[in-house]
Formats: structure tokens, sequence, C-alpha cells
């Protein structure tokens, strides 16, 4: 089937089987390696993506499911900078080891900061509940959203 | 693992997709937030030959108050629940519900009517349309259906909808005055699926129950409507009454057995929701302590 969608902005025009899930999509056929699959039905969090401005699995949607739809990887909010201070802060506070959960877990955690300017450990720590990390036992990664959400609050004019 | 090979049809309305599915019988899934139905797919659980893909039929959508029923569309996702004003003033219930499924990125998806129609009996959702007296609304080549919740659920993962039919929207009484809720679920963790879980809609008057209708989930084959609530109602709530109804309800649950939780724990669990919801519906701490067991 043809589809066609933006992708971190720009046009994508392709021909792709039903079967193909957004995962694979952008990995195989836009090379776009950020977006992880882990589990393959949506337990394990790693290929979270931005449709429509919503994280989703991209595991659980099909390629075609996205015709008209505006996705978003990490490769899009990386190299736009919008979540720059928490990659920061996930190296600052150790919050990736071997980094296979990183990139879906600044998609969720920036999902979250866009939502709540000022969450406590509580909501940072449900908001992250559908994205496992098999290294840091996730307090790491509290710790960098909440730095992160503290240094913006103190931005803020 | 991927999904094996299918064939995919946007349906383009609630007409179209019953002619796909009447022409292509139970080798056709509908595909609609897909939270469930493509896990199973990518596990190859299930190979279906067509999806019939209803995300973007517009008259599936939307959450209406006519009078006293609140209508709400298959296609009202988890997130779109959650969010709602109306559902939040007319029935409360679902609003707190929701934010126990899953996760966020799965509720961004995840639709009321997908959920209800995959009946998965852990599920939380289904046990809501129980406790609220939902009505589900079906549609066919034939015309249109109206079932109670009580009775569209059949089993796991099995429903009183043919596979040429649609689940088209439900319809919920609005919360009358007086009207009170309780949710609470027994998980591992946040988001994974209940041990035992139970939705309840109430209404109080003074210190007593006038109408008391307790879903269970996770208990059973489908959501179970608890007769031993009925030894609640009109009566006042001792600890006597209370030990009866809680003897009645641990009688009348068969729960079943998995890696997760005994028969015999379900059954304690629930016990401890029974005494919860009382206790915490009438503000009564002397009724809770644990559970009566």
């Amino acid at each position: 089937m043809e589809i066609s969608l933006d992708v971190n902005g720009e046009r994508v025009e392709a021909h792709v089987q039903p079967r193909l899930n957004l995962a694979d999509f952008l990995r195989e056929h836009l090379k776009l390696t950020g977006t992880h699959v882990g589990c393959e039905h949506g337990v394990c969090g790693a290929c979270t993506v931005r449709v429509n401005g919503e994280i989703v699995r991209s595991c659980l949607m099909l390629a075609v499911q996205t015709h008209g739809a505006s996705v978003e990887t990490i490769e899009g909010l990386s190299d736009s900078g919008e979540v720059a201070d928490l990659q920061a802060a996930f190296r600052d506070r150790n919050a990736l080891q071997c980094g296979f959960c990183t990139p879906a877990m600044l998609m969720a955690a920036q999902d979250l900061l866009k939502q709540h300017t000022d969450p406590d450990r509580e909501q940072i720590r449900e908001h992250l509940s559908g994205n496992y990390c098999r290294c840091t036992g996730y307090q790491a990664i509290i710790d960098a959203v909440e730095t992160t959400a503290r240094l913006r609050m103190e931005r803020q004019p | 693992m991927k999904a094996s090979a299918f064939s995919y049809a946007r349906a383009t309305s609630v007409v179209n997709a019953l002619e796909l599915l009447v022409a292509h019988g139970d080798k056709a899934k509908v595909l609609s937030g897909g939270q469930s139905l493509m896990p199973a797919m990518n596990l190859r659980l299930i190979s279906p030959e067509l999806i019939v893909d209803i995300g973007e039929i517009a008259e599936l959508r939307g959450i209406a108050v006519r009078g006293d029923v609140l209508s709400v569309g298959a296609l009202t996702r988890h997130v779109d629940l959650l969010r709602s004003p109306e559902i939040a003033a007319h029935t409360p219930l679902l609003t707190e519900a929701v934010a126990h499924v899953a996760h966020p990125a799965i509720r961004n998806r995840g639709t009321l009517g997908g959920s209800l129609a995959h009946a998965d009996p852990a599920s939380e959702l289904p046990a809501c349309m129980v406790a609220l007296n939902a009505t589900i609304i079906i549609s066919g080549q034939a015309g249109e259906r109206r079932i109670a919740a009580e009775d569209f659920f059949t089993g796991i993962y099995e429903t009183a909808l043919s596979a040429q039919e649609l689940l088209i929207s439900v319809e919920l009484p609005v919360a009358q005055k007086n009207s009170t809720h309780f949710f609470h679920e027994f998980a591992r963790r946040h988001g994974d699926y209940a041990l035992v879980g139970l939705a309840a809609q109430a209404i109080v008057e003074g210190e007593e129950f006038a109408d008391l209708r307790m879903a269970f989930f996770a208990v059973g084959d489908r959501p179970v409507l608890a007769k031993a609530a009925k030894k609640l109602v009109n009566v006042a709530l001792t600890p006597a009454v209370l030990s009866e109804a809680s003897t009645a309800l641990g009688e009348e649950l068969d729960p079943h057995e998995d890696h997760q939780a005994s028969a015999a724990m379900r059954r304690h669990l629930a016990k401890v929701l029974l005494a919860r919801c009382t206790s915490a519906v009438h503000g009564r701490p002397d009724l809770d302590a644990g559970g009566p067991v």
C-alpha cells in the first residue's frame, strides 16, 4: 500500500506491506534506528515514538495506520534540541548503562514534562512504568527527570 | 516476532465495515486501537486474513450526554475517557478506573470498544461497564442490537458480538443524586493486569447503601457482578453484616489459579476489596481492618 506521512518534519512517501509495523518501517525503510525493538508485543516500551504529538508503541501500530500522520522519533527530538537538557541529565546522573531503553525513556520522560512541569517522583515513576530498563534500577532515571523538571522550572522567567 | 501477512482494508463507514465483515466472516478481524490485537498478531496467536481498520470512522467517535444517558463511541480512546469532563462529571468511576489501564503510550491508542470486544477478564473497562449497568450497542446488517453489559461478556475473550457485527457505542446511565463509586485493584506493578480488582457503583442513603453494584474482575472468566452485595443493601452496616456478605462472596466466586496468585489468594483479596469498598464509601474505618476473612 502507498502511504504518505511526515517523519521528523520531512515528507515521506513509501510503498509498504500491510503487516509492516511502524517500528520496522522507521528502522528498516528509513534507517532511523534510534527507535529500538525489544519485545514486539507492547510490553517493554523500547519502541516508543510520537504520532501526532502523542507517544505510542510503534510495534503496536501498522505503518499503513500512519498514513497522513506526523511521526517524531528520537532522532527528531535529539536534532531539534528539544531533549538536549534531558539527555545531559541522563549522562550526569548515570541514568543509562547499555542505552537500549534510553531513546524511548527520553520520549516518555519528555511526554510527561510537557504535561506536568513539576511532577513528583511518584508521577515520574507512573509515567515511565511502561518502559523497561534492565540496567539502572530506575532510580537514576527518575533522578534525571526530576532534575530536568527543576532546571526547566528555574529557567522559566 | 512479526505478524504474518494479511490483507488490509480501511473502512470508510460503519456500513462499509459491516460489508467487509459479512463478506469475510471470521477470517477478518476488526482493528481499532490495536493494543490487544497487535500483540496477539505479533505473537502469532492469531493470523487473520483480513484486517478491517475502523480507526478512521468518524461516526464511532465522541462522548455525548442525552438526557440521563451518556453515550460513548467505540473509538473513544482511554486517554479521551481520562480527560473527558463529561465522563468525570457523570461516570467518575470510569475516570478513576482508566488511570489503572496499562501505560500512557497504550492509553493513547487503546479504545473503549476495542477493550470491550476483546473482553479480557482481567481488564478494567468490562467490569466498569457491568458496575455502571451499561448498554452495549452493536450494529449488524440486520440492524442494531442493544445488550446489557452483564449479558455481553460470555467468557474469556468471548462476547455476544458475532464476527459479522461491530460494537458501535455504549450507553451509560448518568450518576444519580447520592451515587458514589469505588475502584481499586491489586497488581504487582502499576499498569500490570490486576490480580483482583473491584469496580463498584452505589447509591447511598444516610448510613446505608440503597443500591450497590460490585463488579469484580480477574476472578473468573468474565466480570462478576457480586450477588453478595445485596446483603449490604438497605441494612445497617455492622461487622456482622459485612462478615456475612464476605462469606457469601467467597462462596460465590470461583477464581482461577495462575503463576501470579492462587485461587485462595484471589478469593481473599476480593473479600478485602469488599470490606474496603464498604468502609471507604461510608467513612467507616471500623469496617476495614484488612477485611474480615
